[in-house]
Order: structure tokens, then sequence, then C-alpha cells
């Protein structure tokens, strides 16, 4: 027996679990939300979203805020039922097409222009109101997407240096909440010791020790990270400081003149869009002085590597789609009301590159 | 580490003054003294904190051998004097353990591979590698403790500053706690300085002691010449004092050599005839019942994930007694208060005898929302339906002396203590219970919340305490109950209970076997012979 008869051995580099780059998701997500943004076409709005469900369903870790994703389900369709009311109610501005309920409409004094009460309802409104709320639903089904998959910590930690201190701080921020609803339910448990209070009385002896309590907190916190380092400035020679400073505010300033004369149209044309790249390049430099002036590292940084390229890319390619072929297709980016809607092969595939991170993300550890 | 001639004035008041201080490599330096002499502020003087965070002026200077750093912010002290506050979870700053060891790390700067090794090292030191991917929330007060004084150990210090690293944690906890910092001090050569209220912990650890009598200045020697002259001592100082043994025993092995040479003990243990100091229940005129559950059970969660704090207990507390109820953290002792107050905390069981429990509660200072002393005694007569002045009858009684318009914030932890007391008291309960009350009082507050106790009792009330500190249970307690997972493990008269658990035994029944429980027995054995 020769080794070539022998079974070939299956090598099959799998990936381990871990958790994909936040920022990741978030450009996946961003660009599904970006293609939705462009169409009214309810089969490739609900494409989207249940791609976006999929890749959910099977990425997600276990962590609390990927439970959230149902919530922004119920969203959805809260936003679309109330967008369909609303055409009812305020009345379609067209009205035409089948009238399906005949509803008298409520006369207004003239002085208010343009707006109508009630009356018929036809099915344009209906279907009108219909796609309108889907195309938001979708959106913001994909933010809900992007909440339930990346975690919100990493991603803050991802920030630029030079951003650090605000990430920290809505670390913090974040973290403080559930303290705070512990510290109420304690002090109303102990309050109740006391006998009854009412009215303005009992809402004053619960808030009074709560806020006692959070500023006690805050304070040891800040004393805390006070003595751990936060904040240090390092060794940072005088000139360097005021080369940063002078960046940001020559930055802050070439923008506000910048965007001041690209919207007054009088304004001389020099000021506008070559004042604006300027601002923002000083700004850039700004940032990146002040960055190389934050001495820290990061603990096990997310790696980005080729899975989160693939999905990143993904998202970016499906809303380039969106946005480059879609009007070329009028009858599917907007379908007409009066008929059912239509899809292209080519709409169907470029949006369908949207479920790539289902088959290349890592899963996580669960 | 140096503090030349230092002075603090807080707010007016000259805390401390010409302190003179150095701490020497591989030493563990205890700073003792009553509450509110300075001893935090004198912590805070070596990493900064005061007077950078807590305002006030500040004279001399702090040296790190031969750098003055007076002028550094705590930030820039970070990496040579790592501090831990008296709450270790009010200072974290992430949520895992694994996070928090880095955190000072990266603010540090350090490249990412060293900081892997140091927190790797770090989790083996403490022995918390088990712990390390869980939610900071989710752990015991051990345990927080522990990953506490590994996230300031990452950075590497020269010197690691401890406010009250035990106060709240039961024996077993706080011995896992003191065993880790004397293999740092040992092992690693780190420089410790611990402030801690319960001497009897920690003095057996320590290599000299800093005593700060009241008056802003510090003692400083080793430990048995300092502590025979300090206001505050352990209860083996004082049955040395007692027993006038010198030198002093500081351990408990020292003084069991001394108790078996020098033996001037009554060597006949107290009988049941002449135990005046044990008061058997019944003893005292009862005006109660007591108070008698039977099935006790607390849950916790919803019906899937169900945590069971109390299962099926059944407790005796009969009118005219102290008892006490002890166990590790999170064993239910909590519980078992707020079931007997409250009905609707309880899952099953039933409670007989007197009505109406007065609870203290374990942040106590949660009952108070009023800006004065005097508006809160009147509020609590209003809530209890009280003649006017009850309240502040009851304070005065417990702590003379309290002004009127005093915030009750500005009381110390006793004064306050005995405020929350008085409103409790107010609405005349039956039955008193105390959860954890001890904490943050020194031994003079403890004797004082003791006689107040045993007052109570003696007016026929059933008062039940939960408690770590097993030498103050073992001065006001008649019955002990010791809970362990949510059930009763053993349950009898304090001598028995405490003087069978090695965890529980009080340092007297340690040296000198059971019967003994307190000093004042033994001062009372030999005044009758």
């Amino acid at each position: 027996m020769t080794t070539a008869e022998l079974p070939r051995a299956r090598v099959r580099v799998r990936q381990l679990p871990r958790e994909l780059h936040p920022g990741a998701w978030w450009i996946w997500a961003l660009g599904l939300a970006a293609a939705a943004s462009a169409t009214t076409n309810p089969l490739l709005l609900l494409l989207v979203v249940a791609e976006a469900g999929v890749v959910v369903a099977l990425r997600r870790s276990d962590h609390p805020w990927s439970r959230a994703f149902r919530l922004y389900l119920w969203l959805g369709l809260v936003v679309v039922v109330l967008r369909v009311l609303f055409r009812v109610v305020l009345g379609g501005a067209t009205g035409t097409g089948t009238v399906l309920l005949d509803l008298p409409e409520i006369p207004l004094p003239h002085w208010v222009l343009g707006i109508r009460l009630l009356g018929p309802v036809t099915a344009d409104t209906v279907l009108a109101g219909l796609y309108d709320g889907m195309r938001l639903a979708a959106i913001l089904i994909c933010v809900g997407a992007a909440n339930a998959l990346a975690n919100p910590k990493r991603l803050l930690k991802s920030l630029p240096p030079a951003l650090y201190e605000v990430g920290t701080t809505v670390v913090v921020a974040v973290a403080i909440l559930p303290q705070l609803a512990d510290s109420v339910r304690r002090v109303r448990q102990a309050q109740r010791l006391r006998g009854s209070g009412h009215g303005r009385r009992s809402l004053r002896r619960l808030l009074v020790p709560v806020l006692e309590d959070a500023l006690e907190r805050s304070l040891a916190l800040a004393a805390g990270m006070d003595a751990r380092g936060y904040g240090r400035a390092g060794d940072l020679t005088p000139r360097q400081r005021r080369v940063t400073g002078t960046l940001l505010i020559a930055g802050l300033v070439g923008i506000s003149v910048g965007v001041y004369a690209v919207l007054d149209q009088s304004a001389p044309r020099v000021l506008a869009v070559p004042m604006l790249v300027l601002g923002a390049l000083a700004a850039a430099a700004g940032f990146v002085s002040a960055g190389r002036r934050v001495q820290r590292t990061r603990y096990r940084p997310d790696p980005w590597r080729v899975p989160e390229l693939l999905v990143a890319g993904s998202g970016v390619l499906v809303a380039a789609a969106a946005f480059v072929l879609l009007p070329h297709q009028p009858a599917v980016q907007d379908p007409a009301l009066t008929a059912a809607p239509t899809l292209t092969l080519a709409a169907l595939l470029l949006v369908l590159l949207g479920l790539v991170p289902a088959l290349v993300a890592p899963r996580t550890s669960s | 580490m140096q503090l030349r001639a230092v002075g603090v004035e807080l707010a007016g008041n000259r805390v401390l003054r010409d302190v003179d201080l150095a701490v020497e490599e591989g030493e563990l330096l205890l700073v003792a003294g009553r509450t509110g002499v300075g001893k935090s502020t004198l912590l805070g003087t070596f990493n900064g904190l005061v007077p950078w965070f807590t305002g006030g002026t500040m004279s001399g200077g702090v040296w790190l051998g031969d750098v003055d750093i007076t002028a550094r912010p705590p930030r820039e002290r970070a990496a040579d004097v790592g501090y831990v506050g008296q709450d270790p979870s009010a200072g974290f700053v992430t949520d895992t353990v694994e996070e928090e060891l880095a955190y000072g790390m990266e603010q540090l700067g350090l490249d990412p591979p060293t900081m892997r090794r140091r927190v790797e090292e770090t989790l083996d030191l403490l022995g918390v590698a088990d712990l390390r991917g869980r939610d900071l929330r989710t752990l015991s007060g051990g345990q927080q403790q522990r990953v506490a004084i590994g996230s300031v150990l990452t950075m590497h210090p020269r010197l690691l500053v401890l406010d009250e690293p035990t106060s709240a944690l039961d024996p077993t906890a706080a011995e896992d706690v003191l065993a880790t910092l004397a293999r740092l001090v040992h092992d690693v050569g780190l420089a410790v300085v611990v402030a801690e209220h319960r001497l009897e912990r920690v003095v057996p650890f320590a290599d000299r002691v800093c005593l700060l009598p009241g008056d802003g200045t510090v003692v400083v020697g080793p430990p048995a010449e300092v502590l025979a002259a300090s206001p505050v001592v352990p209860p083996i100082v004082e049955l040395g004092r007692v027993a006038g043994w010198s030198p002093l025993p500081l351990s408990v092995r020292d003084a069991r050599r001394a108790a078996r040479h020098a033996s001037p003990i009554p060597p006949v243990p107290p009988t049941s005839q002449d135990q005046e100091f044990c008061r058997a229940p019944g003893n005292t005129p009862a005006a109660g019942e007591g108070l008698a559950a039977r099935g006790l059970r607390v849950t916790y969660g919803s019906a899937g994930r169900q945590t069971v704090a109390l299962r099926d207990v059944d407790v005796d507390l009969p009118a005219g007694a102290v008892t006490a109820v002890m166990g590790r953290n999170g064993s239910g002792k909590s519980s078992l208060l707020w079931a007997l107050r409250e009905p609707a905390r309880r899952a099953a069981g039933s409670v007989s005898g007197s009505v109406g429990v007065g609870l203290v509660p374990q942040t106590a200072a949660d009952l108070l929302y009023l800006e004065t002393v005097g508006e809160e005694c009147t509020a609590a007569d209003r809530d209890a339906a009280a003649a006017a002045g009850t309240t502040r009858a009851l304070l005065d009684r417990l702590v003379p002396g309290v002004d009127d318009r005093v915030h009750p914030r500005d009381l110390s932890e006793g004064q306050r203590l005995a405020l929350v007391l008085a409103v409790v008291l107010a609405a005349a309960p039956a039955v008193v219970a105390l959860d954890e009350p001890t904490r943050g009082l020194d031994y003079p507050a403890k004797r004082a919340l003791t006689e107040v106790l045993l007052a109570m009792a003696a007016e026929g009330r059933a008062v039940v305490v939960a408690s770590h500190d097993v030498e103050f249970v073992a001065e006001v307690a008649d019955r002990v109950i010791v809970l362990s997972d949510g059930e009763v493990v053993s349950s009898g008269p304090t001598g028995e209970v405490l003087a069978q658990s090695p965890a529980f035994a009080p340092q007297v029944a340690k040296i000198l076997g059971p019967p003994w429980l307190t000093v004042e027995q033994v001062v009372a054995a030999r005044e009758q012979r």
C-alpha cells in the first residue's frame, strides 16, 4: 500500500471562536442601513431585514446587549404601523387609486393650508405609508443588529487615542446606571422601615439619600481613577503642548468659517471649500499630535484580520451597489404604487452580499 | 518612602502636625487610632490624595528615596504608590477582573506583552486566576478586595497603601487578604501601610505600629511597645495587660505560651453558679414574649434561575436576650433579618410572637434624608405616631450631647448609628434587629453599642444582630446562630457555639480555651478570687 492510497487527511483550518472587531460590525450594519435608505422596494427592504436577523441569530454573543435585537424588531413594527396611521389620519395627498374606506373629511378652517384630516382612504395612501415606514424600520433594525453584535465597551476602547478621555467618561457613565438602580432599590427598602410618607415628602426622602450616595460614589471613583494614573500628562514639553493647541484651534476656526461660507452664497468663494479643507487638515493634524501625546497602551486590543475586512467590505459593497446600480433601475428602486413590486437578479445578488458575515465571521465562544 | 515634618490642615482643623515617618522596604506598617483622628488623612499624604483631592493645606515634604515628590499629583505617583480605598468596589473602573488588573498599566503606557505577563503573574500571586473573566460586581467581598490589591500591584509600586482592607469581610476572607499581604511583604519585599480598626486581625502581621493618639502627632515603634500605652488595643493585648504579662504577647501562639508558664489567670473556669456575665435568657423581666419563626424560606430571581437565600430556617428569638447571627458573606444573614421584618420577603414560613420588628439596615444612612438631626427626630416622632420628643430622648440616652443643628452626614459613624437606632426605636418595637452595626466603629464605640444593646435586652426586648465581628459577638450575645448557604449549621449559647468553631473563636477563647470568651469574664473571675 502506498501513501497515495491512504485516505487523504482533511486539513481544514477552523477559526477559533473570538469576538469580531466591533468596528467591522458597525461598518457592515451601516452599509446595510445605507442601502435600505436608498430604496422603497418592500421586497428589498424585507431582504435587508432578514439578512440582519440571520446574521444576528448566527453570530451574536451571550452578553446582555445581544438580547436587545428583539426590541429593535418591535420598534420597527411600531414605526411601520404609526407611519400608515399618520397617512390615514392626515389624509393622503394623492387621493388616487381604489378607495378602501370612505371616511368623511373633517373640515378645517381655511388658514390651515395643505393639511387634511381624514377623508377617503385609498390603496395608494396606505401603500405609500407602508413602504415609507418599512424603509425607516429597516434602517432602525440594521442599527439594532450592530448593537446586538458589537460589544459597545470594546468599541469605545477602539477610539483614536485623542478621544480616549471622552471614551472613558462614557464607559464610566454607562457603568453607573445599574449602580444607581441598585441604590434606589436599597434606599426604598430602607425607607419602608420608617413607616409611610406621602406625596412630595416621599419623593424627597427617596431622592436625597440616592443623590448623596451617587455623589459619594462618584467621588470615590474619581479618587480611585486618579490614584491609578488616569490623566497622566507624562513627559510632554511645553512646546509640543502649544503646537497641539494651535493646530486644534486653527482647525476649529477653519471649519467654522468654511461651513459658514458654504452655506452663505454671498460670502467670497475662496472662503468656502478651500477653507473647509484647510480647517479639516489642521484639525486632523491636531488630533494626530494630541494622540501622540497620550502615552497609553491597550491591553489585548482587538485585532483587525481577514474576517474583519470581509465583514466590513460586504457592508461597503452593498451600500455602494445600492447607490450606483439602483438609480439605473427606477422600477426596482421606487416601485409604482399601482403594481406589484419587482426585483431584478442583479439587485437581488448585490443585496445578498450582506449575508457574507454569516459565513466568514468567527463564532463567539458561547 | 518618607514623610518629613508633614502637617495637614483640613477645613480649619489641624489633623496632622510635624509627622516624621519612614516606611522601609519589606515591612508592614499598621496605622492605628480612634475613629476620626486622621488615619485616612495620613494614608492620603503618601499617594497625594491629600491635599490634591481633599483640599486643605499641607506643609512639610513627601520623599521617595532621594526625590521630593510633594509637588506631584496622585496620577503621577501612581507608578510608585499603590492605593486601595475603603470600599474597593467603589473604585473599580472597568467591569471584568482582567481588564481591571490591566487598567493602571494602560495608563502608564506599558507595551502589550509586558501587560499580558504582569496580569498573569498577578492573577497567580493573589490566587484569583480562576476569576479572570468574571464580572467584578459578582465577586464576594474578599475577592473584590484581592482584585483591588492586584489592580495596583500590576503597576509594580514600591509602596502599597490600604485603608481598612478587612472591615467588611468575614473572618475567613479577612485572613485570606492578610495572608496575601504577608506574602507580598515577605516574598516581593513590598512596603505596605495598612490602617485598620480590627487590630486583632492585623497586629500579628505588623512589623511596626504607627499610633495616632489624637493630637495630630504619631507614635511609631514595635507593636508591643506602642500598644502597651495605646487607647485602642485588641483583646489579646488587653488580656496581657490584665494578667501583667511582659513582654506583651501579640499573637495567639505567644499568648498561649505566656498563659501556660505565667498562669496568673484563675485555673478554675467560671461555673454555672457564678457566671453573672452569662445572662441566661429568661433571667430578665420579660415584657414581650419574643419571636419564633418556623420554616422561613427566601428566594431571589425568577422560577427558572432561582437562588435560595434561606432554606426553611427555624429561629427563636427569646425576649430579653441578644441573639447573634453569624456566617460567611452571602450566607443569608441579611435575608433572615429582612424576612423577620417583612412578610413580603418570605417565600414560605411563618413568624409568631411579638409583632413590630425594628430593623437597622446595613447602610444605616439610607434611612436619613433631612438636613438636621432635630428635623430627623421630629419626622421620626410623626412617622411612628409617638409623643413629640420621644426620638430625641432616645437619642440622648444612646449618645448624649448631639447638637440638634448638625447635618446627619457630619456625625461620626457611631453617632449616626445611634440616630438611626433612635429613629427605629421610636416606634417601640418589641424586636430590634441590626445588620452589621459595627462597620467603621472603633473599640470604645463598639463598647458603647454593646451597652446599649444589653440595656435594650434588659428592657425585655428581643435583640438580634447580624455580624462578622467575633469579638463584638462574644461580648454582646447570649445566643449565636451560625448560617451557611441559607441553613442553620449551629445554634446555641454563645460560649458553646463560638468556642467550637475555629473561624469564629474569639482571641480569649483561643488563648485560654473554652469556656472563656471575653476579657471582662477574666477580670470578673479574678476579682472574685
